[in-house]
């Protein structure tokens, strides 16, 4: 198997394979069964037995052109014709065209008296005619235990039908051999030990009151081959295998994106949206517009003239039409027009297998550009966790490979952690994005954010949005010191931020004022100085004059009297200078105060 | 089983005997159905002769089908083990298995003795 020796000069010889055209069979088996060689298929009853060795006769002479024999120890011809015409199935037809012989071979057990030693030759020469008789490559019999009722001498019967085996290996027909389940072994008389090369057991289980049958390869000689029990389901078109771990990861992707339908959802997805393809997951409690999101999503691809599929699990299409028409998102034009496609169904109305087949079916058949399951969680609800994520696997994965983009959405349980019930989901998502409910302040308010989106810059934000008539309204929550604040909240810490605005614009103006204030204080302060000044040196000047005529009087007076009384000259001598040395040192010291006063009066002049 | 075999010359094949009956109704229409001459068939036949002519004498026919030359018979009388003796007349069709080498058993199957 591995690369060396595939591309190696003498290629191993790989077992050659029968594809049984089952659904899912040959891709656990890689390729179906043993080519010319018998199969077993086991189980108890009403598990399917029957419907898969018909099925693999039927597909065998319809799609791979191999006819087959048909021979039943059970049912009359009739009476399989009609049993699988509910299926689709045509045997009448084929046998009319010559694809198929159905030989029924009947043993009354009362009629018949054995006598001695005895052959299978009888058998053996029926069955080499009817495959001789169409070239038959595939060979069914059902259920060669009857034998053991119908026939004595059990030992003669078991070396017969060791022959038996060998020879139609020899003959070279695939062969499938039915068996009923037995107690401690694959079939009650121990078919098995004939029939080595390949065993399917087929099984049917009840698990809380939902009935699932599994198909399980317990042997599968000369080959690689799925050993898990896989669920199968008998649906319209025949059996179809749903197996989950197969289907490798190799699906093609595309670089294209699609709009979500609300732009501000697409600005905070790197502009653009989700890619084409893509897986994603939208999770919220209930009343978060998980369904309204879902629906702009689908009115988007409608717009875009894409199909769109939508799986609703909790409201019928009118509800949703109806109320998507509230908030004005119109639906039903799309409806009409065959874009979109609507459907509703209980979820406890069958198992997980049987929704699962259904909802491939509807993909089969309207072949959508976009898938919507609303909600994903109550149909996981049906069967057990590891069910449950082995069915989304198996959806996203024939989804991916058909490029379809899928939206699922995830009811939260309300006090749960955020992330608990869709850990599980996650990993298989390209996209999450989470719906929440902020409580607060007496009201609730919806926000949303972008928890992961593989292969594109997302906005790490959280954004709150509104639900109005006309639609979904993304709008920035409030993001600051006090946390995220939504709704009125929200409205308040804008106005609240308004106002502060407003008055420091106020105190800003009111600094500008003071400060002009300031100023014109000073320059009043400044003129008063300067009429002090003026009018003081005015009077110091008028003084000055003064003192300056009275010394000189004085000094008149006084020569005038000393010539009188004939006084010395030098005591008139000694006063004089003195005296008029004073008045101008006075008079005087008021100039050096003039140049510093000056620049201040021209700055107030100014 | 080899189509050679079947070919050769068989006494047994359509000697089918019988005295000509005076009640036709009263005779007895036996097959054998045989693949080819193998010998449990032709120790089959021998002993259904026998016991024919002991218990039927002129009252029987027997007529024997070999599978091999026409294989689409074995699909009328539901014959899967060989040999086979079919009873189709006196009504009910009766059949029995084997080789006939428990005589007493074949009686009992052709509904010549009662079961005991």
């Amino acid at each position: 198997m591995s690369p060396p020796r595939r591309t190696s000069a003498a290629p191993v010889q790989q077992l050659p394979k029968c594809p049984t055209g089952i659904q899912g069979l040959d891709e656990i088996t890689s390729g179906g069964l043993p080519r010319g060689r018998p199969t077993l298929v086991c189980g108890g009853a009403g598990c399917g037995k029957t419907l898969l060795a018909t099925e693999f006769i039927v597909r065998g002479a319809t799609r791979f052109n191999e006819p087959g024999v048909f021979m039943a120890f059970e049912e009359t011809e009739a009476e399989l014709t009609a049993n699988v015409a509910s299926l689709g199935f045509d045997l009448a037809g084929l046998v009319k065209s010559g694809k198929v012989v159905v030989d029924y071979v009947h043993i009354e057990p009362g009629e018949t008296q054995s006598t001695g030693a005895y052959d299978l030759e009888g058998l053996f020469v029926r069955l080499n005619y009817a495959i001789d008789s169409i070239g038959a490559k595939r060979v069914v019999l059902d259920t060669l235990e009857v034998l053991f009722a119908s026939l004595p001498n059990e030992t003669c019967l078991r070396s017969e039908l060791r022959r038996l085996f060998r020879w139609l290996k020899q003959k070279g027909v695939t062969a499938v051999i039915t068996a009923e389940r037995g107690r401690e072994q694959f079939t009650r008389h121990g078919l098995e030990e004939y029939v080595s090369d390949c065993v399917i057991v087929l099984d049917h289980r009840v698990n809380d009151q939902i009935a699932t049958r599994h198909l399980r390869v317990v042997k599968y000689r000369g080959t690689l081959h799925g050993t898990n029990e896989f669920p199968f389901l008998i649906g319209d078109e025949g059996l179809s295998v749903l197996p989950i771990t197969s289907l490798g990861l190799n699906h093609e992707v595309s670089r294209e994106r699609i709009a979500t339908g609300i732009p501000r959802l697409d600005a905070m997805l790197g502009g653009q949206g989700f890619f084409r393809g893509s897986s994603i997951l939208l999770t919220g409690t209930a009343g978060t517009g998980k369904t309204i999101i879902s629906s702009n999503f689908a009115h988007a691809a409608c717009k875009r003239g894409e199909r769109t599929l939508f799986f609703s699990f909790e409201e019928s299409p009118n509800q949703i039409v109806r109320n998507m028409h509230s908030i004005g998102l119109r639906l039903e034009p799309f409806v009409k027009r065959g874009l979109l496609r609507f459907r509703s169904a209980r979820p406890s109305l069958c198992g997980l297998e049987m929704h699962l087949a259904t909802m491939f079916r509807e993909i089969e058949a309207f072949k959508p550009a976009v898938v919507i399951v609303d909600p994903i969680t109550s149909l996981m609800d049906l069967g057990t966790t590891s069910e449950g994520k082995g069915m989304v696997t198996r959806l996203i994965d024939y989804l991916k490979a058909g490029q379809v983009t899928s939206l699922f959405t995830s009811l939260t349980q309300a006090g749960h952690a955020l992330q608990q019930s869709e850990a599980g989901m996650s990993s298989l998502m390209d996209a999450w994005i989470l719906l929440q409910d902020f409580e607060g302040n007496g009201e609730r308010n919806r926000v949303l954010y972008v928890l992961k989106a593989r292969g594109m810059g997302h906005s790490n934000q959280i954004r709150e949005f509104l639900i109005s008539d006309h639609g979904i309204d993304v709008v920035d929550a409030y993001i600051g010191a006090s946390g995220v604040l939504t709704g009125s909240a929200r409205a308040a810490q804008n106005s609240l931020e308004k106002a502060a605005v407003l008055a420091s614009q106020q105190e800003a103006a009111q600094l500008e004022r003071e400060v002009e204030r300031k100023r014109a204080t000073l320059e009043r302060h400044i003129s008063g100085l300067r009429s002090d000044y003026e009018t003081e040196a005015a009077e110091l000047r008028r003084i000055a004059e003064q003192v300056g005529t009275r010394t000189f009087v004085l000094g008149a007076e006084r020569a005038a009297s000393g010539r009188l009384r004939q006084a010395d000259v030098s005591v008139f001598a000694n006063v004089s200078p003195n005296v008029s040395a004073d008045v101008p040192a006075n008079a005087i010291a008021g100039v050096p105060r003039g140049p510093r006063a000056k620049p201040t009066l021209k700055k107030a002049s100014r | 089983m080899t189509p050679a075999a079947s070919k050769r010359p068989r006494p047994a094949t359509k000697r089918a005997t019988a005295a000509r009956p005076k009640d036709r109704s009263s005779v007895w229409q036996l097959r054998l159905y045989v693949t080819g001459q193998t010998r449990t068939s032709l120790a089959a036949f021998a002993r259904l002769h026998l016991i024919c002519e002991r218990e039927l004498k002129g009252r029987y026919r027997i007529t024997v089908i070999d599978l091999l030359e026409q294989p689409q018979l074995a699909k009328g009388d539901q014959i899967l083990a060989i040999p086979t003796v079919v009873r189709k007349l006196p009504k009910p069709v009766r059949t029995i298995i084997g080789d006939l080498s428990d005589i007493d058993r074949a009686l009992v199957g052709l509904d010549l003795r009662a079961a005991t």
